[in-house]
């Protein structure tokens, strides 16, 4: 341990592991939640919660045995990712308890509470982390999946069409006894599988073997058939199950993915250019899309008359009430926005009651995981890693990008889960899944490389013959 | 592969800084503009979080703020006999906004007036809950009650002024309605409210301030200071040029008196003590329209008097000759407020002097100190004060032997005015008796009413109004003057 130059993930020969500092925040994020859950109760019956012991001792067993996972298995992993979704998920179940206590939501008929439901989905996360770190010992061991993984995508996405709409989409799989999933939580990640698998081997021959065409590349529809109609393939099967957030978010990796393996700047545009035609043709037969681009041009207009817009101009003024500062966790009016508060716009309860200094931190933090994940990309040594990390953290970003900027009226609300701070069990499962990936791939990318072996050829080949 | 992940990097910083400008732009720069938008809840939960301040009458208040479990607005406004002062406050409803002085008041009731910054400031500091400040009236809950009692089933309207102040004493309108039952928000508080809508009597009118009647005999005052104050006539006691009969200005029709009473060239006394409608329709005439408005202006006629509740215009419009002569004994097209006779009873109880009628005496910040004290003020100079003590002198003797015996008070001087106004085509309907009277004591005159019954007697002109609405202005006088000793 002499010389310590940790300003990059790439490990020096004996890097730190930096798991103390890892333990420190998971310490750091595990009490800020705790904090807020406190500061819930404090604000709405004026004592502590009577579940805060329950609560704190819970999320921080959850963060102490992720952290323990990670130090067994995955030593040199990014010391961030790990407190930063335990802190995002510690501070959505404070939130979603929160909400949970609001009088309107109880007088309704159909009011489940859900914050207990959302801590023992997240044990189950934290579960599927530590299975994910002790199996998956490398996650180069996934290429071997490449096409399983397309069927099992293709499955997941399928799987819904034969359950009834809920809320107008066919987004969900009803299991007796477990209640309902989102299978395309999970399809986002084994189709992330399935891309980085086929890119890698596929990157050389769709970067080089390409036809000019007005001016751009085209590869060879050998190659990019497959991926291209396996990818068509989602996105139809997404925008008939009416669930455009997702579909987005596929079409949006699928650009990112490509881009990172051909090099080739061609697809950027490429995929505007088809994401433009795409949105203008969806917009022109979904009156459901209409609507909400109409809620989006102008939430007031549609007061009184479109649910989306009022949902929509209630979100904005949540944010609004909330100002700089917040009106303090448990004393602004969020739950007013009714359906779908605790979910797709939780993120208005963060606005009005942490305000913006709160919005922007939530912000800052979903960026670090981006920022982590990206970089992991970089460092990872090889192509499949890296196309694995950046599709991962590049569609985590898409997500957080959409969702927000839905909800903040930045562009048209499509309706997808905040990761981490939403309530939604598949949600929660899939993105501690997602984060363990993460952190296996910066394990195996940090790792100090093995001291070279002493090669008998040593001698002979330093040999210079004149 | 390193250079497009770093543009991916750059691409993904791009999304985040979007959303945090777009935070920015939500929740600073536009963060006023929503919160407080029509359509954000957030604006009438806050204003329903607290207490409403009261409205306070003798130092007593008569409206008060429950807590209610129905709905995220935490209080509701409640009346303490709600019927009694619903005329004075009006209402104020979570569902249906608010009215009359609970409308008006509302910055001090919430407390978010901007007189009450520093009250706010300081409370602020001091960790002291919000609480709205108080609206003290000059009502005089005897008086009050008084003028209730003597309405009773009747629909009808009693207005007493503090002639020397112009302080509004009573303030009733019957049939009244309890605004308690709809200052909610629920479905039932809906319904209330459409009842009280419905109803045929209209309960929710406020008969003394919004509804303008026919003032019949009690505008031959009006004209008796028109006369006077024009030079018409100078003694009360000279007889007057007045034939009877006497035909209306470009017609053949005779103008009737009630009976057979001596009219024919009668000194304004008594004319006056006996309602001559020969005498005052005659004198109408004889000032012209454009005279007569001008007197009508002076009592504060032909625009709103805010109290600071709008009262409606009294009018005496522009009109041909006989109209004129008819609108001098108040049979013709003008109309008057209660209000309006209130303030020409007070005017003349008050030597001429009109002063502005107001009801809030003082504004209260939540911890009672004052934040504003009304002070008297004169809207206008009526008649001058020697040609007011001649009304009333004449006034008084209708009182003392006239068609207003009804309203003596043993040991009190008292002058008055009866009225029987016609309405309705051909005079069809029941016709409303009318009374304005003051009432005056050593220190000069404390009280000056009108009062008005719609459902009056029909059978003779003046004894109705001095038979139905005499008692009631007595009551509210005596109630007043008891009040002060």
């Amino acid at each position: 341990m002499s010389v310590v130059t940790n300003t990059t993930t790439i490990g020096a020969i004996d890097a730190p592991s930096r798991r103390n500092t890892e333990l420190a925040l998971v310490v750091f994020a595990v009490a800020i939640s705790v904090f807020a859950y406190a500061n819930v109760g404090l604000a709405l019956n004026g004592e502590l919660p009577s579940g805060m012991l329950g609560y704190g001792a819970g999320l921080a067993l959850l963060g102490g045995v992720g952290h323990l996972v990670v130090r067994r298995f995955a030593k040199y992993a990014d010391p961030l990712l790990l407190p930063l979704a335990t802190l995002l998920n510690g501070l959505g179940l404070a939130l979603i308890w929160r909400l949970d206590q609001s009088e309107r939501f109880q007088a309704l008929d159909t009011f489940v509470p859900a914050a207990s439901k959302q801590l023992l989905f997240s044990a189950i996360g934290v579960g599927m982390l530590v299975a994910v770190l002790v199996v998956l010992k490398d996650h180069r061991i996934l290429q071997r999946y490449t096409y399983i993984s397309m069927v099992v995508a293709l499955f997941l996405l399928i799987l819904p069409m034969f359950f009834p709409a809920v809320n107008g989409a066919k987004i969900w799989i009803r299991i007796p006894g477990v209640g309902t999933l989102q299978p395309g939580e999970f399809a986002k990640i084994i189709i992330t599988v399935f891309f980085s698998g086929y890119l890698m081997v596929k990157r050389d021959a769709l970067a080089l073997a390409s036809r000019r065409f007005m001016g751009l590349y085209l590869p060879r529809g050998r190659d990019l058939g497959p991926i291209l109609a396996i990818w068509a393939m989602s996105i139809l099967i997404l925008v008939f199950e009416t669930d455009l957030g997702t579909s987005l978010l596929f079409f949006g990796m699928f650009v990112v993915m490509l881009y990172v393996a051909t090099e080739r700047t061609s697809w950027i545009i490429f995929g505007l250019l088809m994401s433009a035609v795409g949105a203008v043709s969806v917009a022109t037969f979904e009156p459901h899309v209409q609507q909400r681009v109409t809620a989006w041009l102008d939430p007031f207009a549609g007061w009184n008359k479109v649910a989306a817009s009022e949902q929509m101009a209630k979100s904005l003024m949540a944010f609004g009430s909330g100002g700089t500062l917040g009106t303090g966790l448990g004393q602004g009016n969020s739950d007013l926005i009714g359906f779908a508060a605790n979910s797709d716009f939780i993120l208005a309860t963060v606005g009005e009651e942490l305000g913006l200094a709160g919005m922007m931190a939530v912000l800052l933090v979903y960026g670090l995981i981006v920022e982590r994940g990206v970089r992991t990309a970089l460092a990872a040594r090889d192509p499949f890693g890296k196309l694995l990390a950046i599709g991962l953290s590049g569609s985590f970003a898409i997500q957080v990008f959409v969702v927000a900027g839905g909800v903040m009226g930045l562009i048209p609300l499509t309706g997808m889960t905040m990761p981490f701070l939403a309530a939604g069990g598949s949600s929660v499962l899939a993105n501690w899944a997602l984060i363990a990936i993460l952190i296996r791939i910066s394990d195996t990318a940090r790792r100090p490389a093995p001291a070279p072996s002493p090669s008998t050829d040593a001698e002979m080949t330093q040999v210079v013959r004149p | 592969m390193n250079k497009p992940l770093r543009r991916i990097a750059i691409f993904c910083g791009i999304l985040v800084l979007a959303l945090l400008i777009r935070d920015n732009w939500l929740q600073y720069v536009r963060a006023d503009e929503l919160t407080s938008h029509k359509y954000n809840r957030r604006v009438e939960i806050e204003r329903y979080a607290h207490e409403r301040g009261d409205i306070i009458v003798d130092g007593k208040a008569i409206t008060g703020s429950v807590e209610t479990e129905d709905s995220d607005f935490r209080y509701k406004r409640v009346w303490k006999n709600g019927p009694l002062w619903a005329p004075v406050t009006g209402y104020s409803s979570q569902a249906f906004d608010s009215s009359q002085l609970e409308n008006l008041e509302d910055g001090i009731l919430t407390g978010n007036d901007d007189q009450l910054f520093f009250d706010r400031t300081l409370s602020m500091f001091t960790g002291e809950k919000k609480r709205g400040g108080n609206i003290v009236t000059t009502l005089n809950g005897d008086a009050q009650k008084a003028a209730f009692k003597g309405l009773g089933e009747k629909k009808g309207a009693v207005v007493a002024l503090d002639p020397k102040s112009g302080a509004i004493l009573a303030l009733a309108s019957t049939p009244s309605y309890d605004p308690s039952v709809f200052a909610g928000n629920s479905l039932k508080d809906s319904d209330n409210r459409q009842k009280l809508l419905k109803d045929e009597d209209k309960p929710m009118l406020n008969r003394a301030l919004r509804e303008t009647y026919p003032p019949g005999s009690t505008f031959k005052v009006v004209t008796a200071a028109a006369a006077l104050e024009n030079g018409l006539y100078d003694d009360i006691d000279a007889k007057t040029d007045s034939p009877l009969p006497w035909t209306l200005p470009q017609s053949t029709t005779p103008l009737k008196n009630e009976g057979n009473i001596p009219c024919e060239n009668a000194t304004l006394r008594e004319a006056l003590r006996v309602s001559c409608n020969t005498v005052f329709g005659k004198m109408s005439d004889d000032l012209g329209n454009k005279k007569m408005i001008e007197q009508t202006d002076r009592f504060g006629f032909n625009k709103e008097v805010f109290t600071p509740v709008r009262a409606d215009a009294s009018i005496y419009p522009e009109d041909n000759r006989p109209q004129n002569a008819m609108a001098g004994i108040g049979q013709a097209s003008n109309r008057t407020t209660p209000l309006q006779m209130a303030m020409v009873a007070s005017a003349i109880a008050n030597d001429g002097k009109l002063m502005q009628p107001y009801m809030v005496a003082e504004r209260q910040a939540p911890n009672l100190d004052p934040v504003y004290t009304h002070e008297p003020e004169e809207l206008s100079r009526a008649l001058s004060g020697e040609n007011a003590q001649k009304i009333q002198q004449m006034m008084e003797t209708v009182v003392k032997d006239g068609t207003g015996t009804n309203a003596r008070i043993p040991g009190v001087t008292v002058g008055g005015k009866t009225g029987t106004a016609q309405h309705g085509l051909n005079n069809s309907e029941k016709p409303y008796a009318w009374f304005i009277s003051y009432a005056k004591t050593d220190d000069g005159s404390p009280v000056a009413v009108a009062v008005v019954v719609e459902d009056g007697n029909a059978n003779r002109d003046d004894i109705s109004g001095g038979g139905l609405a005499a008692p009631i202005a007595r009551d509210v006088m005596k109630a007043v003057i008891d009040s002060k000793k």
